[in-house]
Order: C-alpha cells, then sequence, then structure tokens
C-alpha cells in the first residue's frame, strides 16, 4: 500500500451509499467523498498544480475532508486553515508555504474578509512574501469533471513517502512549524491504531478534534479503511454537555478520541449523573493529563466501555503509545501512557545522550516509520528535533519529544513533565513564549512573561509596559492576536519582573506570586 | 457579584445590553467551566448539568435568574 487513497478507493466499492462523513451542514456518502475528491484532484491537475501545498480554509465538515483528499488526488497535499487561527498565524502559514491555492468556501470567504483577507486580496502578493496564486471556491471544484487519465498517471508516479499533510503547530519563537507527514507514516499509525481501538465497519466515531490538527486522523482515516462514519460534533455542545451525551445516544456513536479536557468537562459539570452515553464502547483520550477523579467517574458511568490512553507528539504522526486502562487507579496515582504502538521504537535518553539506569526520568524519544517529514521547509528546527539515535551505529532517526518520563517496573511507560515551556491546555499545545512573543509587540509593552497554573488550568500573563499603556488597549491586543484557546485568563501588570541570579525572568516566583495571590 | 465574575471573563462586554452570549460565541466552553466553578465558589450555588443550557446562558438577566432559583 502506498497511498491513503487506496482505503478510500477500496470502501467506495463496498459501501457506496453509507454515509462517511456527518457534519451540521450536510453529511458525504462514500462514493459522493469520492466523486468530489476526484473532481478537485482533476481541477488541480488541469491547472498544473502538482506536488505543491494546497491549503483548505473552510467550514469543518464533510466538504472540507472531500478536499483534503481532492489535494491528494491532486498529488498534492493539504495544509489546513481554521478560523480559530489568530490572523497573524494565517499570515505566517501563507508565508511558509508558498502557497498554490487555497480552497475556501462561503464560510471562510466571509471569515477573510470580515479580518481583512478578501479572497482577491489572497491572491495578491501583498498578505504574504511569497504570492499566492490563485483562490477557488470549493462548489466550483466539485462540479469538475473527472479525468481519469490525469488521476491515473498521477497514482502511478506517487510513492509513499510523498507528504499527505502540513499542520501547523505553536512554535517557541513565535514562528509556528508546519509538521509535514508522509502517506506511509500516516498508514503505519492508522494499521496500528485501528487495531488497539477495535475499529470495524459498525464503528460510529464522534469526532471532537478540530480539523486542522493532526488529532483527527483518527476519525478521518480509520473512517476511510473500515467504511466506518464520521460525526462531526457541533462544537457548540461542548458547552453543554447533556445536550452532548443527547446527541451522542442520538447518533449511537460508539467510539470517541477526545482530548482529556473535554472528557473533564462532561464529568466535571455533573452530565455523568444526569444521563449515560449508553452507546459507547471506545473511549479513547489523551493529549494532556486526565484526572484520575474524572476517568473513574467516566468509567463508572459506561462500564462496559475500553478506556484507552493515547500519547503522541504531531511529530511522530497521530500517536505512538497507548494504555489500555484496565484497572481501578487512585487519584494520586498517574495513568501511564502505556507501551509503544506496533512498529513504534521508544527509548529514554539523559542530557549525556546514555540511557538512564531503570526506572529513571529520561526524555522520551521515538523511532519509526512514524517519524514525520520534519519541519516544513525549516531545516533549522528540524535537524534540532529529529537527530541520529546517538546509540546506534548506522543511520537511525529519532525524535526528541522535549517530554520527559520514565518506565516503571510494570513496564509501561509514564510521563512526567516537559522540558520546556510548552504546555497542553484544553487538549492543544501551547508555547508560553510564543504568547509572550505576541504580548512583548504589542504598543507600549516592553517585556511579558507568561506562566501556567496548571491546577487551576490558567494562564496567567505577567508584563511591564511604558508609563501610560493602558492595561485593556494590552487587554484588547491579546484577544485580537491570540487564538482562543492561548488567551491569558489574567493580564498583570508589574513595574518590573522578577529575575533569576542568571538574568532570566524568574517564572517560578512569577507563578508562586500567582497562585499566592488566588487564595488571598 | 455575578456581574463582577462575568466581567472579570469579558471586561469588553456590556452585559446590560447583551442577550446572545452564546449565539455570538461570546461565552464558549472553557468560559462555561470558569463561570460554573466562580458561581460555586462565591455565590456558594451549584448549577446541576442539566441547568447549562444556552438559554441558561445567553445573557447576565437569564443567568442571574438561574442563580436566584438555585440559590
Amino acid at each position: 500500500m502506498i497511498n491513503i487513497l487506496e482505503y478510500l478507493e477500496a470502501t467506495v466499492t463496498r459501501f457506496p451509499d453509507k454515509p462517511a462523513f456527518i457534519g451540521e451542514r450536510g453529511a458525504l456518502t462514500f462514493k459522493q467523498l469520492y466523486d468530489k475528491a476526484r473532481a478537485a484532484g482533476s481541477f488541480l491537475s488541469e491547472r498544473g498544480i502538482y506536488k505543491k501545498p494546497v491549503a483548505v480554509f473552510m467550514e469543518k465538515g464533510a466538504d472540507m475532508v472531500a478536499a483534503f483528499f481532492g489535494a491528494v488526488y491532486g498529488g498534492c497535499y493539504y495544509v489546513p486553515l481554521d478560523a480559530e487561527m489568530p490572523v497573524y498565524r494565517i499570515k505566517q502559514i501563507l508565508e511558509a508555504v508558498n502557497l498554490s491555492l487555497v480552497i475556501y468556501d462561503d464560510f471562510s470567504q466571509k471569515l477573510l474578509s470580515e479580518r481583512g483577507f478578501p479572497c482577491e486580496a489572497v491572491h495578491s502578493a501583498h498578505i504574504a512574501a511569497h504570492p499566492v496564486n490563485d483562490a477557488v471556491h470549493s462548489a466550483h471544484i466539485a462540479g469538475h469533471p473527472v479525468n481519469d487519465a490525469a488521476l491515473q498517471t498521477i497514482r502511478q508516479n506517487a510513492i509513499d513517502t510523498d507528504p499527505l499533510y502540513v499542520v501547523f503547530t505553536s512554535g517557541s519563537t513565535g514562528i509556528p512549524k508546519g509538521v509535514t507527514a508522509c502517506h506511509r507514516s500516516v498508514i503505519d499509525y492508522i494499521e496500528n491504531l485501528s487495531e488497539v481501538l477495535e475499529v470495524g465497519a459498525d464503528t460510529v466515531f464522534g469526532n471532537q478534534s478540530p480539523l486542522y490538527l493532526d488529532a483527527c486522523l483518527k476519525e478521518l482515516i480509520p473512517t476511510l479503511k473500515f467504511g466506518a462514519c464520521t460525526y462531526f460534533i457541533p462544537k457548540s455542545l461542548f458547552m453543554f454537555p447533556v445536550k452532548l451525551i443527547e446527541y451522542i445516544n442520538e447518533h449511537k456513536i460508539n467510539t470517541i478520541c477526545w482530548v482529556a479536557s473535554a472528557l473533564g468537562l462532561v464529568a466535571g459539570l455533573g452530565a455523568l449523573n444526569k444521563i449515560t452515553p449508553h452507546t459507547l464502547r471506545t473511549v479513547a483520550f489523551g493529549s494532556e493529563v486526565f484526572a484520575v477523579k474524572h476517568l473513574n467517574q467516566w468509567r463508572e458511568a459506561v462500564p462496559e466501555a475500553r478506556f484507552i490512553h493515547l500519547y503522541g507528539p504531531t511529530e511522530t504522526t497521530g500517536m505512538s503509545l497507548y494504555y489500555k486502562v484496565d484497572r481501578e487507579f487512585g487519584e494520586k496515582e498517574s495513568v501511564p501512557i502505556g507501551r509503544p504502538f506496533t512498529n513504534t521504537g521508544v527509548l529514554l535518553l539523559d542530557e549525556n545522550g546514555n540511557a538512564p539506569p531503570d526506572g529513571q526520568t529520561g526524555e522520551i524519544c521515538i523511532r519509526g516509520t512514524c517519524l514525520c517529514l520534519g519541519y516544513y521547509n525549516d531545516p533549522e528546527r528540524t535537524s534540532a528535533a529529529f537527530v541520529q539515535n546517538p546509540r546506534s551505529p548506522f543511520a537511525d532517526p529519532i525524535y526528541k519529544t522535549g517530554d520527559l518520563g520514565y518506565r516503571g517496573a510494570d513496564g509501561n511507560y509514564y510521563f512526567v513533565a516537559r522540558k520546556d515551556h510548552q504546555i497542553k491546555h484544553m487538549g492543544y499545545r501551547i508555547e508560553l513564549t510564543e504568547i509572550e512573543w505576541v504580548a512583548a509587540r504589542l504598543p507600549g509593552v516592553q517585556m511579558a512573561c507568561a506562566v501556567f497554573d496548571g491546577e487551576a488550568s490558567r494562564i496567567v500573563l505577567y508584563y511591564m509596559a511604558e508609563e501610560g499603556t493602558q492595561k485593556t488597549a494590552v487587554q484588547a491586543g491579546l484577544k485580537d492576536e491570540l487564538p482562543r484557546y492561548m488567551q491569558p485568563h489574567a493580564v498583570i501588570a508589574l513595574d518590573s519582573l522578577p529575575q533569576t541570579p542568571g538574568g532570566k525572568i524568574d517564572r517560578v516566583k512569577l507563578l508562586a506570586m500567582y497562585k499566592e495571590e488566588r487564595k488571598s | 457579584m455575578l456581574l463582577e465574575i462575568l466581567q472579570e471573563l469579558h471586561p469588553e462586554i456590556d452585559y446590560a445590553a447583551h442577550t446572545t452570549l452564546i449565539d455570538d460565541r461570546v461565552i464558549d466552553s472553557y468560559d462555561i467551566i470558569f463561570l460554573v466553578g466562580e458561581i460555586a465558589n462565591k455565590l456558594d450555588v451549584e448549577i446541576p448539568a442539566d441547568e447549562l443550557t444556552p438559554e441558561n446562558f445567553n445573557s447576565y438577566a437569564s443567568l442571574a435568574a438561574l442563580v436566584e432559583r438555585l440559590g
């Protein structure tokens, strides 16, 4: 197998009329998905767009998925953009990928113009350093006549290390990193993930994660492979957990792979005492630490369901380790991240590149087919994170996750902490330094430091500014510039920021100050 | 007190005038958790899960009425 479209092509002959993807704005059967994607591929081919990044900026739903696979039919790879992204991030992405085409819809067209990006301007040079050559409405592509011969030639020339997508993650310098993954890595991931999740044709996924992250591969690709079905759960339901569970029950959703905070919200707000999501049989959670209290509430509510903890960075394509919860956990215990998927290797390295003694903490490093193709057009940061395994006498690239962990006596790996200032908040991966970078660019702000109070799940920004700088202006600036999930919950001005003896901003002290203040 | 909690969340919003806080996505799921927590801590009112509805959170008036009813 070389290309993920082979999953779709096998499934469309078996289940042509079965709904594949169902969203708020409509659904697509496998045949409709297949036809739309092939039309888009033919369109790209006719325009001579081949082996290029194709941005997809659309409302989350079935048509967005069709555009992804349309890019792939055209021999290209997709770059998802989202309305949640702040303006500067979209600009950065446009600058980073030297875009050939933006596929948009009515929804994003409106958003683009509201934010000063009328679609006409998307293909003029002044937004990005690299001109975007064209923008096209998705409805226009969908009706394009299919050119079988062209699609066939494209596929004959495809190899499994061709890129499939570029997704952007927060970068510590303020410049996002375009994680680029190839077909082979995704196929490897999906084959092994599907086994762990026990996906089949009768699987009904309830998707929570946005389509601009690699997290959505968990639903998208197994749906193609097995002829399963994915519901895109309306985002607003995650505010109203009883309604969310009613939705799950109504649509007989049996498999969910959610960020831990979404599951935590349902339990924490008391919804499981009111209503039982009785159709669930697989509940996978990850991307951040799941409070044991909430896990226990979930297990009590749906005792028949399997609970699976997933762990893995975007750079190693989806998830890398898993743990099937097979026992009761005490509130002071931590749930292991478990063992690597089949065909994935894990090793721990200390600061000198040696294996730490048994049970001791080291940096979690990952090796195997899952390693992505690196950061798009960014050899410097790629070579810092993807390195040669210091313990191998042959070419053996590993990805250094920046996560510290250890291997327990039970054979499972356990996550301990981050090495740097990256945090996980509401399932999103956030560099605190990116928040500081944005804050420091606001008028009047001289210095900024963001800290994360994990217990309260709050981001706090301390800053010092020129005299006369209004706090409300700083707050408003942050609201404009940062995506919702990165916005500080508290913004605090100081005359000066405390420093460590080495002259760095003292984050530990700031965090302690904040915790003290909250208590009083 | 409730108004103060809301203002801490979104200082730029005129809560007297705004009656579509949920529909306009002023308040999102992050905020709901914060609000439920703060209302429990500061007003000693527990909002049960089945009262978490768009109607109850769409305006300051509807939320105040809910808190009053539960308090």
